[in-house]
């Protein structure tokens, strides 16, 4: 895609963003530090001036930079199976050996895991909780089996009676009401903003690409209910903007519209992008990226509309509404097929692909492939039959667009 | 006007030469060994003297396989999908669904009524249900691979092998020689493994009938007879099976010269 400013932008903001945490952890004793999962109620923490740390994001950062397969390597040498999730297994392998992009992540004070994207996380923030002998706060969001329903939101928004206390119990810090309003307010601007820049792409050449988004998706998630992520968004939606007035698109002569689902292959970034590329092929959306777009909070009842939003994330719905929201993306983006990545380390999200596959393709008219690999394991992965696949269903779709 | 196709597997490297898009008038088979190229050369050569062509009267050449971006002599590269899907319908016109058996890779395409490839799955990163997977357990049993289809047409039952795992199933098939099983039955359940595998792929498109089963190891009659045992279909294998996939790319070739 073309150079824009955001990106150096993000690159400062997210090292800040580490930096801060660190030399806080380490030389400020008054900092607070919690580990948090990527869809748990972080706003809670901004709110109380806590810094929160996201072991998921930092394990995306492990995937790009090709180091999951060593750092995975020490979690299995403690006897973790190498089919447990290569986050976790990143997470455990940065923890006994401080060996990251950034050195290793700042202790924790405390730990707060929601369940809404996993199961695994549970287990994952108990092992941690252990190792570093600190308390895990836990929100649980039952999984919507049937859809969300009042009972879901109601159980989910008592519990913020019981974890606020108890946060505050650890920290010694109080939540005021004006703050949360505050940070609720800032949380609900982001994720508009976010959504707005997601949506650029429904123009015909999307200026940006779905490896792009993966890239500009970590302020949403690590920083939300800030004012940062509310300004660098409005310049990054500026910017793309500008793009789409000036006529540019971020693949040169985009032919082929393509949306993508579940997470990044982390390790692959570039090489898959310049491969799709190649062909015209674009990624102009994806149901990752999107898990934090569509979500509502009002700063009024915060609380009561956090508990809808947290307990009806993309990855808590079932396959029904997998496949609506999927459907959905493809007619929005105007998209010519689709991607799946079956990813091994993230059975929620691989679970039932086979079946959305068909639906979906029954619902658009449009051919999907299936791929099959790991965010950051790169041991799961092989070049050329991924891109023989890749390959022979962009030769598909070119026949499809022939033939019409 | 000749064109020519080449597929350079992973096991094997297979050309025809085609005239005007219609009629195949040479064709070779050679084991792919360390030299790619040289070995593409001999193919090539061998498929010309056939057609009493020269190289120079090659209009167009098309490759594909594994080893298709490295074959610097071809105009163009085309996935195997796309070049077997166009040379088993060439073969077969009334195929809508291609089972292909290779040496490191096994697929599954879906065709429309006009031969057009709808979908398609491969195998994961695993050799079994793969042509390399007979390979390591003939070189296990003692007995040639080229012999295990009509060896196997004597057994009296498909003994259960597990197809998981190549190297796990070589365990077991030891096992079961030095149990003394019979070697035709044990050969008969390999087959069987393999086609469960391959049925359990194709089952992620809808099998539609006719099948074809295309690819080197559709040589062996043992796999057809699983294959429509375990998946209750009938198969139908085309003329030179293992030269389906350079047949699609000699097609292709000669597409490319109408352009």
């Amino acid at each position: 895609m073309p150079k824009i400013d955001s990106n150096k932008k993000l690159r400062n903001l997210m090292k800040k963003y580490y930096v801060k945490a660190k030399l806080g952890a380490k030389y400020w004793p008054f900092t607070k530090t919690c580990w948090i999962t990527s869809g748990g109620p972080v706003e809670i923490l901004i709110a109380m001036g806590i810094t929160p740390i996201y072991p998921e994001n930092h394990g995306a950062m492990i995937g790009a930079v090709k180091m999951g397969v060593e750092l995975s390597g020490e979690a299995e040498k403690l006897g973790y199976s190498q089919d447990l999730c290569s986050y976790f297994r990143c997470d455990v392998g940065q923890a006994v050996t401080q060996k990251s992009p950034v050195g290793g992540l700042p202790r924790p004070d405390f730990l707060l895991c929601c369940n809404n994207i996993c199961g695994t996380v549970l287990k994952w923030y108990e092992v941690q909780a252990r190792y570093y002998d600190v308390p895990l706060v836990f929100l649980d969001t039952p999984y919507n089996y049937d859809g969300l329903n009042d009972d879901i939101v109601n159980y989910v928004k008592e519990q913020f009676e019981s974890i606020i206390p108890e946060i505050e119990k650890i920290t010694g810090r109080r939540l005021n009401e004006k703050k949360t309003k505050q940070v609720a307010q800032y949380a609900n601007e982001g994720i508009k903003l976010w959504n707005e820049i997601l949506s650029t792409c429904e123009n015909v050449p999307a200026p940006m690409t779905c490896f792009d988004a993966f890239f500009y998706l970590a302020p949403i998630v690590t920083l939300r209910g800030t004012k940062h992520v509310v300004e660098y968004y409005k310049g990054l939606k500026k910017e793309l903007e500008a793009l789409i007035a000036q006529g540019k698109g971020a693949v040169e002569n985009e032919t082929y519209r393509l949306v993508w689902d579940n997470l990044p292959i982390w390790y692959k970034m570039r090489r898959l992008s310049k491969t799709l590329a190649s062909y015209g092929a674009c990624l102009v959306g994806d149901t990752y990226t999107n898990a934090w777009a569509d979500n509502d909070i009002n700063p009024d009842d915060p609380f009561g509309t956090m508990a809808r939003a947290y307990a009806s994330v993309y990855l808590n719905r079932n396959v029904d509404a997998k496949i609506e929201n999927f459907t959905s993306l493809i007619k929005k983006y105007k998209a010519d097929g689709f991607l799946i990545h079956s990813n091994r380390s993230c059975k929620p999200y691989s679970f039932g692909q086979f079946d959305i596959k068909d639906e979906v393709s029954r619902r658009t008219g449009l051919p999907g492939l299936i791929i099959e690999a790991d965010m950051c394991d790169t041991r799961a992965y092989s070049d050329e039959q991924i891109e023989t696949r890749l390959q022979a269903f962009i030769e598909t779709l070119k026949e499809r667009k022939e033939a019409s | 006007m000749i064109t020519l196709g080449i597929d350079l597997g992973s096991n094997t490297i297979k050309t025809v030469v085609l005239e005007d898009g219609r009629d195949v008038l040479g064709s070779c088979v050679r084991k792919s060994g360390y030299d790619t190229k040289i070995i593409t050369d001999e193919c090539v050569r061998e498929a010309l003297s056939q057609a009493g062509a020269k190289f120079d009267d090659i209009k167009k050449i098309v490759a594909t396989g594994y080893g298709r971006v490295s074959c610097d002599i071809a105009h163009k590269e085309i996935s195997e999908i796309t070049c077997h899907g166009k040379g088993a319908y060439f073969r077969m016109p009334e195929a809508r669904t291609i089972i292909d058996i290779g040496g490191q890779d096994s697929k599954v395409i879906s065709l429309s009524d006009n031969g057009k490839v709808i979908d398609f799955v491969m195998n994961d990163k695993c050799a079994a249900g793969t042509g390399r997977f007979l390979e390591v357990m003939a070189t296990a049993l003692g007995v040639a691979l080229d012999d295990f289809g009509e060896i196997s047409g004597k057994a009296d039952k498909m003994i259960d092998i597990s197809n998981t795992c190549t190297v796990f199933a070589e365990s077991e098939v030891i096992s079961l020689l030095a149990r003394r099983e019979p070697v035709e039955n044990i050969i008969a359940g390999l087959h069987k493994s393999i086609a469960s595998r391959v049925l359990a792929l194709a089952s992620r498109l809808r099998i539609q009938e006719p099948v074809v089963l295309t690819g080197g190891v559709a040589k062996n009659l043992g796999i057809k007879r699983a294959l429509e045992t375990v998946g209750k279909i009938n198969i139908g294998i085309p003329v030179s099976p293992q030269t389906i996939g350079a047949l699609g790319a000699a097609l292709h070739a000669y597409a490319l010269t109408l352009k």
